[in-house]
């Protein structure tokens, strides 16, 4: 009689290797350069795709069933969340500008990171990478509904967000995060990954997460605090990815050392001017402070990213020679960004305000090699104006960097009254930068960085108006055209915190919560 | 250094002059008063008066700062390009040789802003 043999279930090993390289087949009649066309031209030399290690052992079927359970567990937290009203349980209404910056600065990215994986695994050979890359690229789009869904309940109280990816696209602070992020997926998959998956999740990102989060986590936002929780598995792998990579690309071949070393160089720079928006959200936006932007660069990037470059030394990295001059900028950084939404908070999607006394004593113990002297006299004669009903409102456009496309705020190096200004001439035209490093990038690739779309030159070109619009028109207001075409409504999405509609309501709906009225 | 590209990559720049409906840029920023947090960028004819970006366009810009009233405009020492520079009023932006997307800034002697901490 034939017994019937139970059919031995695969190892774990076993299973990753059928599930992911076992996927992978040798084209008989297509060339291989037809098949990755994208996978020379940036210079890389690769020899053995065998020789990559997979960082984690993940297979599609288990992402799939952990995933959906994480999800499972942050709706529920989220549901909890508002039905509760959670939304009056924050420290203050000015916590939600916090909120606001980061579904219009950040979420669209976690879109963007998905198409870019997306295009960058279908380009590599090796099933390994493309394998992690599918996983990342569905971790991104992932994120970006998540987070979506969080904020949408802010959404419907609170005022700047309701149009958050029209903003993204058209606000000219967002330009900023747009167009990093522009740059990375318009580069080659292997730039791409030295970018995003090494320089962004690896490098720089727990100067981006752990603020937002732990922020949120500090004042009382349950929901964003749910979402960073859920990501942070995601983020460990995506750290561990970013690594591998760069090993993998330096280990195959000497002559990649130069190539990798200037896109870490140029993707650090980057990835910290787009920080800013986080350094003034520390030190500024959450009304209870986690750490300072300062400090959070000390611990993040000077103490482990240095340790991560000693280890990279081997491979022949170094630290990138741009990490000095932000050392220089540390001191200044959040207060010069805070100062620009001061400025310009007509223009923009969430609301500034001065610092309260208190909050200027923590900034001078925090600072105080500059505070005082520098941002404290700026700040009181701004309080002292407001007060006296003449609220200060830059409303002249500012000069941008053709790079970074932040206005022209930073100091020089080492001496913080002077703006630092750079600049290029190339074929027949003049080019602004905000530092030796984004003029450096420009340089390198002037071609990419002519075509910048660049908020306030659009405007003054007439791109900036909804459809119809008559610029010369007799009383036209710029400004307010301006804010049409942004989806944003005058006196309601914009200005000072203290005029605000979401600080009215937040003080009448919390008072209904915890007094009887 | 060239960009990296399978095939030809030529563009044209996004902000050439003949895209700004018969204006050029300037942009002006003025030292030691940081309250302004970047200079700023104008988009103005060729043939305007130098003086009139003084009389017309600066108060605007710059009015609110308690400094801007007590400016003696004869005694401003003007940079172009970060290399020193003397304008005449009395002249258009092209006769003063300004072309698109030129810098200048102007110093002010004796005002360094809020207590004198260049803001």
């Amino acid at each position: 009689m034939d017994m019937q043999v139970a059919k031995k279930k695969l190892g774990l090993k076993e299973r990753y290797a059928v599930m992911t390289r076992g996927l992978d087949w040798k084209p008989s009649y297509q060339k291989m350069e037809d098949i990755y066309p994208y996978i020379a031209y940036e210079g890389i030399k690769i020899h053995d795709w065998d020789k990559w290690e997979d960082p984690f052992r993940l297979t599609m079927d288990a992402y799939w069933k952990y995933q959906s359970e994480k999800e499972r567990k942050l709706y529920s937290v989220l549901d909890a969340y508002v039905q509760s009203n959670g939304h009056l349980n924050v420290t203050d209404a000015r916590y939600l500008n916090t909120v606001k910056l980061f579904v219009s600065g950040i979420s669209p990215l976690e879109y963007v990171a998905h198409r870019g994986f997306t295009h960058a695994g279908r380009q590599f050979p090796g099933a390994g990478p493309r394998v992690a890359c599918l996983m990342q690229a569905l971790d991104e789009i992932r994120h970006a509904q998540t987070q979506v869904h969080a904020i949408s309940n802010y959404n419907k109280y609170y005022n700047g967000m309701h149009d958050f990816h029209h903003a993204h696209d058209r606000v000219w602070f967002l330009s900023v995060p747009k167009s990093f992020f522009d740059d990375a997926i318009t580069a080659g998959p292997f730039e791409f990954m030295v970018a995003i998956g090494f320089s962004f999740e690896y490098v720089l990102t727990n100067l981006l997460f752990v603020p937002f989060v732990s922020g949120a986590a500090y004042n009382g936002d349950m929901g964003t605090m749910t979402f960073g929780f859920s990501a942070q598995s995601d983020e460990a792998r995506h750290m561990t990815l970013g690594l591998e990579v760069i090993k993998f690309i330096l280990q195959q071949d000497p002559a990649n050392v130069p190539i990798v070393q200037r896109w870490i160089d140029k993707w650090t720079w980057r990835g910290y001017r787009v920080l800013t928006l986080v350094a003034m959200m520390m030190d500024y936006m959450l009304p209870k402070r986690t750490m300072s932007w300062k400090e959070a660069w000390e611990i993040y990037f000077e103490q482990n990213g240095g340790a991560l470059f000693k280890d990279l030394a081997r491979y022949g990295i170094k630290m990138p020679d741009c990490t000095a001059q932000i050392a220089l900028e540390k001191d200044h950084l959040s207060h010069q960004a805070w100062s620009t939404f001061y400025n310009y908070a007509a223009a923009s999607n969430f609301h500034t305000w001065m610092p309260d006394e208190d909050e200027m004593a923590w900034l001078s113990a925090k600072y105080p090699n500059s505070f005082d002297k520098l941002y404290r006299p700026r700040y009181e004669f701004w309080r002292e104006q407001a007060a006296k009903g003449n609220r200060f409102y830059n409303k002249t456009l500012p000069m941008l960097c053709q790079t970074c496309q932040i206005p022209l705020v930073f100091t020089e190096p080492g001496d913080p009254t002077k703006i630092c200004y750079r600049e290029v001439d190339y074929k027949a035209e003049k080019y602004h930068f905000c530092s030796d490093p984004c003029k450096k990038i420009f340089e390198d690739e002037p071609e990419k960085y002519v075509q910048a779309w660049l908020p306030v030159h659009q405007i003054y070109q007439g791109n900036c108006f909804p459809e119809g619009t008559d610029p010369t028109a007799p009383g036209f207001d710029p400004l307010a055209a301006v804010l049409k075409y942004y989806n944003l409504e005058h006196g309601r999405d914009n200005l000072d915190f203290d005029v605000s509609e979401d600080k009215k309501n937040f003080e009448a709906w919390r008072g209904q919560a915890t007094k009887n009225v | 250094m060239a960009v990296a590209a399978l095939k030809e990559y030529q563009f044209a720049p996004a902000d050439t002059m003949d895209k700004f409906h018969g204006a050029q840029l300037l942009y002006i920023g003025w030292e030691d008063h940081l309250m302004f947090c970047a200079p700023f960028a104008f988009p103005f004819p060729p043939t305007m008066r130098f003086g009139d970006i003084i009389t017309g366009v600066l108060p605007g810009a710059y009015g609110y700062h308690p400094d801007f009233a007590q400016i003696d405009w004869k005694n401003v020492y003007w940079f172009k390009s970060g290399t020193p520079w003397t304008p005449d009023f009395n002249k258009s932006l092209a006769e003063n040789g300004l072309k698109h997307k030129d810098v200048i800034r102007f110093h002010t002697p004796g005002l360094h802003g809020i207590k004198g901490s260049c803001n």
